[in-house]
């Protein structure tokens, strides 16, 4: 345990100091949702509809963008060989490294959505909605995005391919998490339903997320 | 303890690095890996370490603790130092020491053999790329383990490190460990030599 | 005093050292008497009570426009005369102007809930100066991203005469454009129509404001000027060969 404690320590620690990428994420976040009214328009009734969605897309985007640097920047200076090495069965380091990757980035992602949803004029219930179903849906979206980033990785393309390699897989993420959020703002359905199932593919991706990742870096690092 | 390879395919990118492959080193010894560029020492190495699979043959760890696998009772010290510059010295080499686990040594003992007692509390940026160096092979006295893989462990060092490396290793074969290291300057010990790219 | 003498870091300091006590003394005084008198000020016909919010959120604003042309002076000065503190000031300048632009953002916000009915709207002026915010934290994060100072320092000055052009448009976006916000009232063409018992006290809060941003500026420099001398230390040191 003291190994992926101190594995925990150590990422969050870097992605905090200078040069760390942990708060890019968040400024990301606040740019892409300030482009939405650009685009759509400033209507503020449209923006109250669409809120949800639009805070959802932007946390999406903003997790992936981080996601690149999981294990490149590890692949890079060679840490990543010790990891694969180590006592620490792959599988938990991977997890670890999710979880502090989760803690760095995606923290700071739900702490801005309360300002954001004051900007597209949700509601105080719309608002800790999105932001609730932001708290159990971004660990999905960080451990479906690590088999991605493991991918990566190995195949020693970054930045795009993983866009492509992960996009797909947030789908179910994104379609329950927005629909858990719109059932709490307008109905008819009940959020209970929803948002059952998006815990549920949050659990289902801690496991099958780690699995996968530790698979792919060991067979194919060289 | 006795380290030892029989008959070792290796494949990489679909060309034959090596093949039929022996080699054998037992406790105390240096099995000094020599060869021109692309003989595939440093693939033999990583192939020991866990990092690459062998296309056929196996690699075997006699005498260790049976419940470890090999790369769990090895160090690997590569290219890359494994070393981040936004850590300080000492963060970078207390990290290791937790993460690899096992027996762990004093740290400021350890930076102290390496020449690094000054710039303890230093991020690891500021250091030059011999300084580097010397700390990957800290990293290698903070935690104990039997095998050490070394590829081109000399190269940054000056002279200096070199004895001062030299030292360190004699130590490591002192207490019953094995070394294999891929090398083109001569590690001043006496050491066993595999010849790689003749063979084939 | 010259710019040239100023031009010493070692000089600066001492120089610093001994002005921002008083500097420092003088905005307090300043501030006090500006909250007292804004606190006295009579209440509006039309937005009532809520109008002391502008003895705040006005200085904010023009502060964080005007520490952006303060850090494109830096950039002007880092780029073109090659001065040396000019990257100090641009480095130090970032996080106070993002602190006075995010004020303005949230007092403008509060002012907007009981005038407009609600915190936020998508309009010329507040859109606009949201991006010179988000522009803020874009070069605090440059600056944070390379960890040499001088190389940091090119990037973030071309970037910051670029995010230069922003400033009309958030300064006239009130006049080009159809907006909530109200047109400015202060510094136009053909003098200011705000009554006088509301100018004097809005004067004294942006002098107040203004001598605050000088003494912080001036303060984070010695910081940013220290550090980056325990850096040069900490190299020297971490190239001395171990006894």
């Amino acid at each position: 345990m003291t190994a992926l404690a101190a594995l925990i320590r150590r990422d969050i620690r870097i992605a905090l100091r200078v040069g760390g990428g942990a708060l890019i994420g968040v400024l990301f976040f606040l740019t892409v949702t300030v482009l939405m009214p650009f685009a759509i328009g400033p209507d503020l009734a449209l923006l109250t509809r669409l809120g949800p969605a639009i805070l959802w897309l932007g946390a999406l985007l903003a997790s992936l963008l981080t996601l690149d640097r999981l294990f490149t920047a590890d692949h890079e200076d060679g840490s990543l060989d010790l990891i694969v090495m180590g006592r620490a069965p792959l599988e938990l380091a991977c997890a670890a490294k999710a979880l502090a990757h989760w803690l760095a980035a995606g923290l700071p992602l739900i702490a801005a959505t309360p300002v954001l949803g004051l900007m597209l004029n949700l509601d105080a219930t719309a608002t800790s909605a999105v932001a609730l179903t932001l708290l159990v849906g971004t660990p999905a979206l960080t451990f479906t995005g690590m088999i991605g980033a493991a991918l990566a990785v190995t195949l020693h393309r970054g930045g795009l391919l993983l866009a492509v390699l992960v996009l797909p897989l947030s789908i179910p993420v994104l379609i329950f998490g927005v629909a858990a959020s719109q059932a709490a703002i307008t109905g008819p359905l009940s959020f209970g339903t929803p948002f059952s199932i998006l815990c549920a593919i949050s659990l289902v991706s801690f496991v099958i997320g780690p699995f996968a990742a530790a698979a792919s870096l060991r067979h194919g690092l060289d | 303890m006795r380290l030892s390879g029989r008959q070792i395919d290796c494949i990489r990118g679909g060309r034959g690095v090596f093949s039929g492959l022996d080699f054998e080193a037992s406790s105390g010894e240096v099995l000094a890996v020599v060869g021109p560029n692309g003989s595939g020492k440093t693939s033999l190495l990583r192939l020991i370490a866990g990092l690459l699979v062998p296309a056929g043959g196996s690699v075997d760890l006699e005498g260790g603790e049976a419940e470890l696998t090999l790369p769990e009772q090895s160090h690997y010290l590569g290219h890359r130092d494994a070393l981040k510059p936004a850590l300080s010295v000492h963060e970078n080499l207390a990290f290791w020491r937790d993460f690899l686990g096992g027996a762990a040594g004093d740290l400021s003992q350890c930076l102290k053999a390496v020449g690094l007692t000054h710039a303890t509390r230093l991020p690891a940026a500021y250091l030059s790329a011999g300084q580097r160096r010397r700390l990957s092979i800290a990293r290698l006295l903070a935690v104990r383990r039997p095998v050490w893989l070394l590829d081109e462990p000399t190269s940054a060092l000056d002279t200096a490190g070199q004895d001062l490396f030299t030292g360190i290793m004699r130590d490591h074969l002192a207490s019953g460990g094995i070394i294999i290291a891929a090398t083109h300057a001569p590690l001043g010990i006496d050491a066993r030599e595999l010849r790689m790219g003749t063979s084939a | 005093m010259t710019l040239i003498d100023l031009a010493n870091p070692t000089k600066f300091l001492s120089l610093t050292a001994r002005v921002l006590p008083w500097l420092a003394g003088a905005t307090a005084i300043l501030l006090l008497v500006g909250f007292y008198q804004a606190a006295m000020a009579p209440d509006d016909y039309q937005h009532g009570a809520v109008v002391k919010i502008m003895f705040i959120h006005v200085p904010n604003a023009w502060l964080s426009m005007f520490v952006w042309s303060v850090m494109s002076l830096a950039a002007l000065g880092t780029l073109v005369w090659r001065h040396p503190l000019a990257d100090v000031a641009a480095k130090a300048a970032a996080p106070i102007g993002a602190a006075f632009t995010f004020l303005a953002l949230v007092t403008g916000s509060l002012w907007g809930r009981p005038m407009w009915g609600t915190y936020w709207q998508w309009d010329a002026r507040l859109t606009s100066v949201l991006i010179l915010f988000l522009m803020y934290l874009g070069l605090m994060a440059l600056w944070r991203a390379v960890d040499d100072p001088s190389r940091a320092a090119r990037a973030a000055a071309v970037l910051t005469l670029v995010g230069a052009l922003n400033l009309p448009i958030i300064k006239f976006s009130v006049d080009w454009w159809n907006t909530l916000h109200q047109p400015a009232s202060v510094l136009r063409m053909g003098g200011p129509t705000l009554d006088r018992a509301f100018l004097i006290p809005l004067l004294v809060m942006a002098l107040g404001f203004s001598l605050l941003f000088v003494t912080l500026h001036l303060a984070a420099m010695r910081n940013e000027i220290l550090r980056r001398r325990v850096r040069s230390l900490q190299m020297m040191q971490a190239s001395q060969q171990a006894a």
